[in-house]
């Protein structure tokens, strides 16, 4: 393993204190490992918290600022935050309307938001949870923990950020939220395996002419291995199932988002998009905003997630309100 | 006796288990998680033995509620969670300075169900579960004989080995092993792992006291 770190005990704080000092808008507390706002709760305004395993940056700690999240809770490498740390962010940022857990479908984060939500109801804080659940790799039955949190999250924490910021009630924001991910269905390909600090070594072992096909976003190996095909052949079979799940016809419009695992060069990602296009545009289905780059990453892992929201004008206005935020800005 | 010093011996040697087995249950993890169960483990461990340190606890219950908590305080990820919630639920019903052999029996059977609670597993969906159930049912059994809680200890960490090791045939149906379908098959599930080195350190710190 060759990495820039110090240890793999230290790699988190490390971390916090590199973005602490790169974002002066930013509050870095070490102690408690939570990411807020330097300018503190707005009265009134209803905050918005989400967090998960580190190794997915810029997600949560990169999408904390105006317009977007108010605190972000890392936990470490790959392991959801303990309850704490999610009441500390809670706490820090009621501003006393309530409080939105944005929290992807994997069984650790369920639990610790869950506790960290009646621990934070004690102190009277109201919380609503919105879960993210969509990737279409995971079929969603009895058989498995349900589909996983991906590349929605993003779009969530956009557009309920954007609701929250104009002053909206928690209840609206939350629905919102909910509204995002029911029209959002992701689909994420692997061309190699990531290395966590703590393991030291690939989790798992890809030939060359091979790649997982339906990872989630933790360096797990896929629903099946496949060899390795061309671009629009890997677009294709995510498409499929993308528009197999989420019904689209001709006249609509769409958000999309073509996201790296971490370690694809944006060179791919573009050839990746082009392709994504062409299969929308072939089908008469518009992308109104698109978003391409490295949003919510696996570590070091080559590899690429597709993102398709159905859009209506009141989500692409959100989708365009102002957002200032290390890992998204605009409008400002 | 079943004691605080009791319930002490079983921690430390819990911790001890944990951090000899680390790079094990990581490697167990790899295959079928995200490599972060051994990690996780250790820091909750040594999380718990520097928040014993100190502790004056009244009864071996009082301990184990503490074990819990700083569990749930610093571990992360479903293992947190679902192993501070049974160190809480045994610590709960062992409130008194030196429980019986039922009262332990009651302990054991409170954190299966307040694992089950949380995590909505049942036997056979490739979890702690399939550890500790079997475990469960061995030390009912050996109680039921007749045998002593150092006997009866020794049986449930047994069979908590044995349920792990089964669950390398099954397919995962929680948790994110859940996610590689029939490729979790052939691979021994690192919770039920963990939870046969809870028994087998059970086993140890009764047989002792």
């Amino acid at each position: 393993m060759k990495k820039f770190i110090n240890s793999a005990e230290t790699v988190i704080a490390d971390a916090l204190l590199g973005l602490a000092a790169a974002h002066a808008e930013l509050k870095v507390d070490l102690q408690q490992k939570i990411i807020t706002r330097a300018a503190g709760p707005r009265r009134g305004k209803v905050g918005l918290v989400s967090g998960g395993g580190s190794g997915h940056e810029p997600l949560h700690g990169g999408f904390v600022g105006t317009g977007m999240l108010d605190a972000a809770v890392p936990g470490e490498v790959f392991t959801s935050p303990v309850p704490d740390q999610i009441v500390a962010a809670t706490t820090a940022v009621n501003g006393g309307a309530g409080v939105v857990y944005i929290v992807k479908n994997y069984t650790g984060d369920v639990m610790n938001f869950q506790i960290a939500a009646e621990l934070a109801g004690d102190e009277d804080i109201q919380v609503e949870t919105v879960l993210v659940n969509d990737d279409v790799a995971v079929k969603d039955s009895t058989w498995t923990a349900g589909r996983r949190g991906t590349g929605a999250t993003v779009f969530v924490e956009k557009m309920a950020g954007a609701l929250a910021e104009r002053g909206a009630p928690l209840a609206e924001v939350a629905e919102v939220g909910r509204k995002v991910n029911a029209a959002s269905r992701s689909f994420a390909v692997a061309l190699t395996a990531c290395t966590t600090p703590a393991a030291g070594k690939p989790g798992f072992d890809l030939p060359e002419d091979e790649m997982e096909v339906g990872v989630g976003i933790h360096g797990e190996p896929g629903r099946r291995r496949e060899k390795v095909r061309n671009a629009k052949d890997i677009v294709a079979t995510a498409m499929e199932a993308i528009l197999a799940d989420l019904p689209l016809t001709a006249g609509d419009s769409t958000i999309v988002m073509v996201n790296g695992l971490g370690g694809t060069p944006l060179i791919e990602l573009y050839v990746l998009f082009g392709e994504v296009a062409a299969t929308l545009r072939s089908k008469g289905i518009g992308i109104a905003r698109n978003l391409v780059g490295n949003y919510i990453t696996s570590l070091d892992m080559a590899g690429a997630s597709i993102t398709v929201c159905k859009a209506d004008p009141r989500l692409i206005e959100l989708w365009d309100a102002p957002v200032n935020t290390p890992g998204l800005r605009w409008g400002v | 006796m079943m004691n605080t010093a009791w319930a002490m011996a079983w921690m430390q040697a819990l911790a001890a288990s944990i951090e000899e087995q680390t790079d094990y249950l990581t490697q167990l993890d790899s295959a079928i998680g995200d490599a972060d169960h051994g990690a996780n483990m250790r820091r909750g461990f040594a999380a718990v033995l520097t928040a014993l340190n100190g502790f004056s606890a009244e009864t071996p219950g009082d301990l184990l509620i503490k074990v819990g908590g700083t569990l749930i305080s610093s571990v992360g990820g479903a293992s947190g969670p679902l192993y501070g919630s049974a160190f809480r639920a045994i610590g709960k019903a062992l409130r008194q300075p030196s429980p019986s052999d039922e009262q332990l029996r009651t302990a054991l059977a409170d954190g299966l169900a307040a694992i089950q609670k949380l995590g909505a597993a049942v036997p056979g969906d490739k979890t702690m579960v399939d550890a500790y159930a079997p475990a469960l049912a061995a030390f009912e059994e050996a109680l039921k004989q007749g045998g002593t809680a150092a006997a009866a200890t020794e049986r449930a960490a047994d069979a908590a080995e044995e349920g792990a090791r089964a669950t390398a045939s099954l397919q995962a149906r929680k948790g994110r092993a859940s996610y590689l379908g029939p490729r979790s098959v052939g691979h021994q599930d690192p919770g039920a792992t963990s939870t046969a080195l809870m028994f087998r350190a059970l086993a140890k710190a009764t047989a002792a006291s």
